[in-house]
């Protein structure tokens, strides 16, 4: 295998692994610095599996490690700062269970990914981590009471969507890709403040506590 | 079967005891301290081997056993396994298995002559060191089928030698998923600090300490060599899956031997200085995020 496979190759795994990292711990820090080495994964990405570099590329890499490397997870630190919450405590689906779920995801993926037609890329890897990506950003988004972890699988799905879309690289306009940064940026910023009002409201970030009717 | 599987297999046998003595001394230059010697493991066994054993009245003949049956099963281990890369003193198709269950018969016995002593403390960490490898062994033989599929190889001798120089190119990535989890079996098979502390001094948290705890003189000499034995078969698996060396000259090959297990053991050095120790109920969680990297590295292999 060369090099110009090997490189993509790793960076797909290395993906991957942070989403296992991300399943696994219950520090809420450590979640927040697994997905900003993703969003560095994800900036790096569409650079290596480029045969050259364009001016459009390399402003999608600065995009997007610039958004998700920097600002978001700068956003969601300080958002734990703010509410004094530092670990999921009792999560709907337990670290092992959720492990365990994230596995079968990752076989599903695979699964999947075998049966649909070939794309365009040359890329083979991206198409399974991009779709266990989503799932297991589903899994976080589902299986976690708090509000900050929920958006830290939000935005796990979201990077599996862009991963999905690096599949395009050549045909996705460049506006509509920043676009998508922008959308979701503002989501994001919008959480954010949602976020802190639960917490103001409730003293805590536990989203269970919303299902609860109270005048 | 060649000279140089044997002269790999005394080196392994030779140098075992100094490995812990690395990772003592790795942790202890990291963290600022001088450290004891890396040869204390010989010195501390020369002195139990000159001393008396003592043997409590409620003990029975499962208590002195059990150093017996643990030292012999692991270097029954020891002789299936591909020390110099190449080829193992036995080797017969599917001595993978035979491999697990000798390293597991060494946990068994073990485990037994914690329990045969009737002491609660012992029975806490008989129970904690059965209950880890309930998870660490499902992880262990997923890496063994990672392996298996990597190269086709049904024996250890195959699948870590001349095999795997070939399929190294092509699978290079799932192989590091399973050197990484095999690095993490590594430290929970051999009480490292992740998940149990060779330091530590007090009874309720220790695992593999207290279980032999009642063992003295020349019986805790053999505990001591096959538990550090027990490391150098574990290192000498990440080394042997990370670095194949079934191509390289004879003499080579047998020179990097002891050099590749002194480095994971700086390794583990460097984890432990860097780690605090899981709590227990944390443990199992980092068992199965090391069968789930053996298993996206079985996915890949299988894509």
């Amino acid at each position: 295998m060369q090099t110009s496979q090997m490189i993509p190759q790793l960076v797909l795994l290395l993906i991957v692994l942070s989403n296992f990292a991300v399943l696994g711990t219950t520090r809420l820090s450590t979640c927040i610095r697994a997905l900003a080495v993703q969003g560095v994964l994800l900036g790096i990405l569409p650079v290596v599996l480029a045969s050259h570099l364009s001016l459009h590329i390399a402003a999608l890499a600065i995009g997007t490690v610039a958004i998700k490397a920097g600002i978001l997870p700068w956003f969601l630190a300080w958002a734990i700062r703010e509410a004094a919450v530092r670990r999921e405590i009792e999560p709907i689906v337990g670290f092992i269970g959720s492990l365990v779920l994230g596995a079968l995801a990752l076989v599903l993926a695979f699964a999947i990914a075998a049966h649909l037609p070939p794309l365009t890329s040359s890329e083979s890897l991206l198409v399974p981590v991009s779709l266990s990506t989503v799932m297991i950003g589903f899994i976080v988004l589902t299986s976690r009471r708090k509000a900050v972890t929920q958006v830290v699988g939000y935005l796990m799905l979201e990077n599996g969507i862009y991963l999905f879309g690096l599949t395009q690289a050549a045909s996705v306009p460049f506006l509509l890709e920043l676009g998508v940064l922008l959308d979701v940026f503002v989501g994001v910023f919008i959480m954010g403040i949602v976020v802190f009002h639960i917490n103001r409201e409730f003293d805590s970030l536990d989203s269970a506590r919303l299902t609860e009717l109270s005048d | 079967m060649t000279w140089h599987a044997f002269a790999a297999l005394a080196i392994t046998l030779i140098i075992a005891p100094a490995l812990p003595g690395i990772a003592t001394k790795t942790k202890s230059v990291l963290t600022g301290r001088r450290g004891a010697p890396v040869l204390q493991l010989y010195f501390d066994i020369w002195k139990l081997l000159r001393k008396g054993a003592v043997y409590s009245t409620t003990t029975t003949w499962v208590f002195r056993a059990g150093p017996v049956v643990v030292l012999a099963s692991l270097l029954g281990a020891a002789v299936l396994f591909p020390l110099d890369g190449r080829e193992a003193v036995a080797r017969f198709s599917g001595d993978l298995v035979a491999f697990a269950a000798l390293v597991a018969l060494a946990r068994f016995a073990l485990v037994l002559a914690g329990l045969d002593t009737g002491s609660s403390f012992e029975g806490m960490g008989a129970s904690r060191e059965v209950t880890f490898a309930t998870f660490a062994e499902p992880a262990l033989f997923l890496c063994f089928v990672a392996l298996v599929l990597a190269t086709g190889e049904l024996s250890l001798s195959g699948m870590l030698g001349a095999a795997l120089t070939a399929t190294w190119p092509r699978t290079a990535a799932p192989l590091l998923l399973v050197a990484m989890s095999l690095f993490v079996l590594l430290l929970a098979e051999n009480s490292r600090v992740p998940v149990d502390d060779p330091a530590t001094h007090l009874e309720l948290t220790m695992i593999h300490e207290v279980i032999v705890l009642d063992h003295s003189g020349p019986d805790l000499a053999l505990i001591l060599y096959a538990s550090s034995l027990k490391l150098a078969l574990f290192a000498a698996l990440v080394m042997g899956v990370l670095v194949p060396r079934a191509a390289w000259p004879e003499p080579i090959a047998l020179t990097v031997l002891p050099v590749g297990l002194g480095l994971v053991a700086v390794g583990v050095g460097v984890v432990e200085s860097n780690m605090a120790r899981l709590r227990l109920t944390r443990v199992p969680q980092l068992l199965v995020g090391a069968g789930a990297l053996a298993l996206f590295g079985i996915i890949l292999l299988l894509r």
